[in-house]
């Protein structure tokens, strides 16, 4: 059996995805969420750690939101 | 001291008129000598006001950046283009504030929400915006957190804002209003605290807005306004009181002004008793408010849930489509939580960025949505008869 992927674990996976993608493309909540599932499968990742990883994500203040015509998740300002 | 009034010609013209004026209003913050800040910035806005009107353009950025921590909306960033020559409102932000169900207030609560806003921004509000938020307009950026922090101890939380459910909103209901088929007050109440992380963290492609109205009267416009309304109606008998009848009779032209104008004709009157043909009533509530004494809403209430409208500024507005023809309304409001979480997953998975629930279902077809999120097509969904491609019979059904 794999390893558990735990919603720190995805929470890390989004953010350096929001880190690369910086600058080059906004990601909303669901392109992070589709990844993810993508990424470490759909037996092993849903929308419902998604969900909580982004959370940690955004109540950590690692991420935070934006508003460009729509919702994304972006790195906070510097 | 508050600063000298900015000379604006151009929309003093605004003050003409035997209307109220958000100019006279935005004057008297400008001059309020207790909230020096907030009169400086009431100061500039007014200059910017001037400046846009004499040259035809608007001056404010929106989005970015800014809001408080943790939530994704709420606060709705406006940046101005001319911040040397306007510095008291080179961001000048909106907030919205959760409103309580109903808008109902103590006089006590008002002045303190009022008393936190001279503290910490202009001092300008809107009672309500359209959504129905309570509306702060004219935060900097570093008094979000404070007002926030304000707002909270007063026991008030953000609205929404963004691609996310909005502030549910309702009209009086059980309240003050003896036609509400179910308590509007009680399920605004219950949503906005049930969809906190819907509300508060953006993850759908667009906004989606709850509207609840008691009766088809319809006082929140949610119809032509939320992407779910939820709109009160009964399914038994419209309750008559013929005594009552009687006296309208005599004082109003029965025929002519309630009979005759009964959509589907299902009203007769022969001059001593009033009969309705209650399975052609389409509850659109005209007798009802004309005779507001004799008759009244039958006693099997609920309401009927629909989806899809929306009101934009400039084009494409859409009425909301019945999904459920009749439901129950009663906590805990399992139903109708499950019906707009089947609707997000979908929505949320295949919508495209700026695309209205009801603009999804118009690319997808009705047929289709309804088979994802797991209804079955049913007759009341039907606007005209051979007019909704959408719903086809299998051939042992015909
Ligand atoms: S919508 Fe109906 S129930 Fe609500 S306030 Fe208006 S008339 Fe009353
Ligand atoms: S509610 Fe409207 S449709 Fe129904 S009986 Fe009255 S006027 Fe006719």
């Amino acid at each position: 059996m794999g390893d558990e992927v735990t919603v720190s674990t995805v929470a890390e996976a989004m953010y350096e995805m929001v880190k690369q993608y910086h600058g080059k493309k906004n990601l909303k909540a669901m392109d992070l969420t589709k990844a993810m599932i993508e990424k470490f499968g759909g037996d092993n990742c849903d929308k419902q750690l998604c969900k909580q990883a982004i959370r940690e994500l955004i109540d950590s203040g690692r991420c935070t939101y934006s508003y460009v015509g729509g919702s994304y998740i972006v790195l906070p300002p510097t | 001291m508050a600063a000298k009034l900015r000379e604006t010609p151009l929309i003093d013209e605004l003050l003409k008129g035997p209307w109220p004026s958000f100019v006279k209003e935005i004057k008297k913050c400008a001059q309020n000598e207790k909230n020096e800040r907030g009169s400086a910035r009431s100061n500039d806005l007014l200059g910017v006001l001037e400046r846009s009107y004499k040259e035809t353009i608007g001056h404010w950025k929106h989005g970015g950046i800014v809001g408080v921590m943790g939530y994704g909306g709420g606060v709705i960033g406006r940046y101005n283009d001319l911040p040397e020559e306007f510095p008291n409102v080179a961001h000048f932000h909106t907030i919205r504030v959760n409103q309580p169900s109903g808008w109902f207030y103590t006089s006590d609560i008002l002045r303190k929400l009022c008393d936190i806003w001279d503290k910490h921004g202009s001092g300008i509000t809107n009672m309500h915006g359209s959504t129905g938020d309570i509306v702060f307009l004219g935060c900097a950026t570093d008094d979000l957190e404070p007002t926030f922090a304000d707002l909270t101890a007063l026991g008030f939380d953000l609205g929404g804002s963004g691609s996310a459910v909005r502030t549910p909103s309702c009209c009086c209901g059980m309240a003050r209003c003896e036609w509400a088929c179910y308590d509007t007050m009680a399920l605004t109440d219950d949503l906005t605290r049930t969809f906190q992380d819907e509300l508060h963290r953006p993850a759908f492609p667009y906004k989606f807005k709850f509207k609840m109205s008691g009766c088809p009267n319809d006082c929140v416009a949610s119809i032509a306004r939320a992407d779910m309304s939820i709109i009160g109606t009964w399914r038994d008998d419209i309750q008559i009181d013929q005594k009552a009848v009687a006296d309208y009779a005599s004082k109003l032209n029965l025929e002519n002004d309630v009979i005759s104008r009964c959509p589907t004709k299902c009203m007769s009157w022969d001059g001593k008793k009033l009969s309705i043909d209650n399975s052609n009533c389409v509850k659109c509530m005209h007798c009802i408010n004309a005779m507001p004494k004799a008759l009244a809403p039958g006693k099997d209430r609920g309401a009927t849930i629909l989806l899809g409208s929306k009101a934009p500024i400039i084009g494409g507005a859409l009425l909301s489509s019945v999904i459920v023809p009749f439901l129950k309304i009663e906590p805990p409001y399992e139903d109708i939580k499950e019906l707009a979480e089947a609707i997000w997953d979908l929505w949320a998975e295949h919508g495209k960025n700026r695309e209205r629930v009801g603009e999804f279902i118009q690319r997808i077809g009705m047929g289709n949505f309804l088979e994802q999120i797991g209804l079955e097509p049913r007759p009341e969904m039907v606007i005209n008869p051979r007019s909704n491609p959408y719903i086809f019979y299998d051939q042992d059904q015909e």
